[in-house]
């Protein structure tokens, strides 16, 4: 592969007291694609994410963002570099609107007086805009942007958190466990939508511990085991029971894919 | 080589009702059509309660409770507590609560009294150094909760008394007496001018207190700092996930609120005519419920800032109202006690709204 | 954590300072009043403090948090048993629970002295040095009435009184006007139970400003020709006439008032209180002292003033228009005699 990697990473550590939770460990994510990362519990892929989506500083190790090194010591410098995260929690008020929540930390003014001096918010385009992102990936009947993000089912909600990253992502979107909480038909909704965010260009980094939804949707898997990448694997020439054996140590990685 | 499980377990699902993830509407009694509107407009049970109040005690107590002036003494009265309100529920949307809001109002009109009355400042400097004095006391509660990582609950419990301490050791518990403001410092007293219309007779005070809850409604509802302070109390965490600074957010808002009590200390010289320290001992459970009554929840996030305007004009309704049907002062206070209950459960049942 | 640290030191401090003196001495006394917010009980524990170092006591203070917070006396109580102090001077917030708990402090040796409330029954305490608020009442009741002459029969009378709660001392000062004026007051022992139609409400104003101005503008919203104003205290009656400026009648009220404060006293002067009974806060604190002293030295107590239960420190009405058949002294003596 000679593309260079949309968002990478090196070496990264990160301790928390006596715990190593991340143990120089190394990322890919290549443009366009499907990368997921899966892993037994407490093997370190939530810590590896928040260290790429600026939730987590990491003791040391670089990340690199098309090819120069970034640092992010909060989420919003993540974003501002184009890298979203919907997060298992889904990062969402449930008390405000689809659309305050859309924009949530990044507001639109109005222009001229009321905007600069009196800071008043541009409801009306932020409503359009998240109208607009809503019905792009087919979530919308247009009449309800304002109501609150309590009174949607499961999927509804992670449809509006998916819209949101899509809407502000331009350089990677992370998923965590994005259908860990949903019912089936929830589920096979959700996945079409990752599916249609990658097909309009960007490349998506999915952490799931759903076997079928990994093997159906992901380009490359990303195997992390003890606070490290044990091996990536192409999902069309594995099954998910090696999968399964690899990430709990049952069996280890063939040696051409084994990491250094 | 296919791996063996990726079977078309779920080729079945074209048959099931493919909307799942759409959004739709779908009311089915009146009484949950009730809780959908209360739930989208949480200031309008305030609102329903207090045209009923209103309308119960017009035939209760008659021509005296239900006459322009009588009405309009009732905004006088609960002008400073509503501008105290006001700050609360910024905190309260926070999911804090301030206990300190009135001993910072006492501290400030305190500073600003002794400034110009015993020391000669200009009133405009002194009023400015109470103002400053307040928001520092906000500033103070804001860091303890947001670098100290102490429960709201607490630190105000604390702040509370510790002002107050500073109010009395400083005044050995003396008022300032309306004659030498009236002397020395008489816009000390702008607030308690009065203007009437008609047979009303409004306060200066009156009208900052409204001006202060139409700003504050523009600010909540119009601005992104407004819908940052709702994110704060509503969930934290999401709030800081989704890239908002959560803790200067919380400082701000402790900072806001102090200046807001430094306001209403102003306005509190207007209306007693005095700088009294041992005055308004009540007066931060008296926000509270204001707040409270007025719907909005003690959890954080839900609320309307004009519902609080409406709960402290209700417990005026209710004051005025039992005083001149002649009901003894601890009724009032039982009377209070049960609005607060019904309020609270009133909340309860609004948010368990069904999908 | 260096902050938290550094505060607790701080405490540590504050604390340590505080009970440095307590060393020094050997004759302990403590004085435990109704809050100290008052600034009456802030004159008291000035005058006891005075007398104490005079004497060489060691005195500890203690207070509740508002007018009729007992739990905070008891605890007060027991601490000072456990002092070893000589002996207790009390103003109670509540004169009948209060008997107990100083019951063990007399069964444990103290001299128990009651000041400016006498407790319920009055021999609960070794002896009790108060003014009379009865009295108090009583004086400027008569005052009122003879002031306004015939017009008394047909007087509208507002009473702002002090808590909901009915504290002994805002009922004998009520009592005692009601009394004076000539109006039947019923149950002696509360108030609000009078049916004389003179009486247009009571209100209770938490004995502050702010609160005899509420309480003023709510009376008068029930009745706008009231011409008499009782207040339990000279800053309520400070509140009540703020309210009565706003309403144009601050010339044709009588307001009376209780204390004898000099910003009270002052308020008479500018014409703001018609008349108040002043009461000698130090005066009680400083013979309490002493009392203990002799306690601590020989074991006397000692005794009340002829033919009442208590020692009666005093209480004079202050005013500038003197009527008849009532005994009063003018501002000037007031302002020389008051306190705070």
């Amino acid at each position: 592969m000679s593309v260079q990697p949309v968002l990478k990473a090196r070496g990264l550590v990160k301790r928390y007291g006596r715990v190593v939770a991340l143990d120089h460990a190394d990322f890919e994510l290549y443009p366009g694609e499907i990368l997921a990362v899966i892993g037994d519990n407490g093997a370190g892929k939530s810590t590896m994410i928040k260290a790429l989506s600026g939730a987590v500083q990491p003791d040391s190790g670089e990340v690199l963002l098309d090819g120069k090194p970034v640092h992010f010591s909060n989420p919003m410098q993540a974003r501002q570099h184009g890298i979203e995260t919907v997060y298992q929690t889904l990062a969402l008020s449930p008390a405000l609107s689809i659309a305050d929540n859309m924009f949530l930390g990044r507001e639109l003014r109005k222009s001229g007086i009321s905007g600069k001096l009196f800071r008043a918010m541009d409801r009306r385009r932020m409503e359009a805009i998240a109208r607009e992102k809503l019905n792009d990936l087919g979530l919308m009947t247009i009449q309800n942007i304002n109501q609150a993000v309590e009174t949607l089912s499961g999927g509804q909600r992670q449809g509006v958190a998916v819209a949101r990253a899509a809407a502000f992502g331009s350089k990677v979107v992370i998923m965590d466990e994005p259908t860990a909480a949903l019912g089936v038909k929830e589920s096979r909704r959700v996945l079409e939508l990752i599916l249609e965010v990658r097909d309009r260009g960007l490349p998506i980094v999915l952490i799931s511990h759903n076997m079928p939804h990994v093997f159906e949707v992901a380009d490359r898997v990303h195997i992390h085991r003890l606070g490290r990448r044990l091996c990536v694997i192409d999902p069309k020439e594995h099954s998910m029971s090696d999968a399964v054996a690899l990430m709990t140590g049952a069996k280890t990685p063939p040696g051409e894919l084994a990491e250094a | 080589m296919p791996p063996a499980s990726q079977d078309n377990y779920e080729s079945d699902l074209g048959a099931a009702d493919g909307q799942v993830a759409s959004f739709e509407d779908r009311h089915h009694t009146p009484l949950q059509r009730l809780q959908h509107f209360l739930h989208g407009n949480p200031a309008m049970v305030p609102v329903i309660i207090l045209l009923l109040s209103v309308i119960v005690f017009g035939f209760v107590a008659g021509g005296r409770f239900f006459s322009l002036f009588n009405l309009s003494l009732i905004m006088q009265q609960v002008a400073i507590v509503g501008i105290l309100a006001c700050a609360q529920t910024l905190i309260i949307l926070t999911a804090g609560i301030d206990l300190s809001v009135a001993a910072i109002m006492v501290l400030s009109y305190v500073i600003m009294g002794h400034m110009s009355v015993t020391y000669g400042w200009p009133t405009g400097l002194a009023v400015v150094a109470g103002l400053l004095v307040a928001m520092g006391c906000g500033a103070v509660n804001g860091l303890l909760v947001t670098r100290i990582k102490l429960p709201p609950f607490i630190v105000t419990l604390g702040t509370w008394r510790i002002f107050l301490a500073i109010v009395y050791l400083y005044t050995g518990s003396q008022s300032i007496r309306s004659q030498d403001i009236d002397a020395a410092a008489p816009l000390l007293k702008f607030f308690g001018e009065r203007v009437s219309i008609g047979g009303a007779v409004f306060t200066y005070g009156v009208f900052l207190m409204l001006g202060i809850f139409a700003l504050f409604w523009y600010i909540l509802n119009r601005t992104a700092w407004g819908r940052h302070v709702y994110a704060v109390g509503d969930d934290r965490e999401a709030a800081d996930l989704a890239g908002i600074r959560t803790g200067r957010v919380l400082l701000s808002v402790y900072i806001v609120a102090g200046l807001i009590c430094g306001i209403a200390a102003w306005a509190a010289i207007g209306r007693v005519g005095s700088v009294s320290p041992s005055s308004f001992f009540e007066a931060n459970l008296n926000s509270i419920t204001a707040v409270v009554i007025g719907g909005t929840s003690l959890f954080g996030g839900r609320g309307a800032i004009l519902g609080s305007l409406f709960g402290a004009l209700i417990v005026g309704v209710f004051s005025s109202g039992l005083k001149l049907a002649g009901a003894d002062p601890q009724w009032e206070l039982f009377a209070i006690g049960c609005l607060i209950i019904l309020a609270v459960a009133l909340d309860q049942w609004i948010r368990r709204v069904s999908v | 954590m260096t902050r938290t640290k550094m505060l607790l030191a701080g405490t540590a401090l504050a604390l340590a300072g505080a009970a440095t003196p307590a060393m020094a001495q050997d004759i302990g006394a403590c004085l435990i009043t109704k809050t100290d917010i008052n600034p009456f009980f802030v004159k008291m524990k000035e005058g006891a403090t005075a007398k104490a170092e005079e004497m060489g006591i060691n005195l500890s203070s203690f207070a509740g948090k508002v007018d009729g917070d007992h739990e905070s006396q008891v605890a007060a109580i027991e601490t000072c048993i456990a002092s070893g102090a000589k002996g207790i001077l009390i103003t109670a917030s509540d004169t009948k629970a209060i008997v107990d708990p100083l019951k063990q402090a007399r069964d444990a040796g103290l001299l128990v002295i009651a000041l400016d409330t006498p407790l319920e029954p009055i021999d609960a305490a070794d002896a009790t040095f108060a003014t009379d608020n009865f009295e108090a009442g009583r004086l400027i009741g008569a005052w009122a009435a003879a002031t306004l002459g015939d017009a008394a029969a047909d007087a509208k009378i507002a009473m702002l009184d002090l808590a909901e709660s009915q504290p002994s001392v805002g009922v004998l000062r009520d009592q005692g006007f009601l009394t004076g004026f000539g109006i039947d007051v019923k149950d002696v022992s509360k108030w609000g139970d009078e049916d004389d139609p003179r009486i247009i409400g009571n209100e209770v104003t938490a004995g502050n400003e702010e609160g005899g101005r509420t309480a003023m503008e709510n009376l008068l919203s029930k009745d706008p020709d009231i011409n008499v104003v009782y207040t339990i205290n000279e800053p309520a009656a400070a509140g009540a006439y703020e309210t009565l400026k706003a309403f144009g009648k601050e010339n044709d009220v009588l307001i009376v008032s209780v204390d004898g404060g000099c910003p009270g006293v002052q308020n008479v002067a500018d014409g703001v209180i018609g008349a108040t009974s002043q009461q000698y806060p130090l005066l009680m604190a400083s013979k309490g002292i002493e009392a203990i002293a002799a306690w601590a030295a020989d074991g006397t107590k000692p005794e009340p003033s002829p033919g009442l239960e208590f020692f009666n420190t005093g209480v004079s009405l202050v005013t500038d228009q003197p009527v008849d058949g009532v005994e009063s002294i003018s501002v000037e003596e007031g302002m020389d005699r008051c306190w705070g």
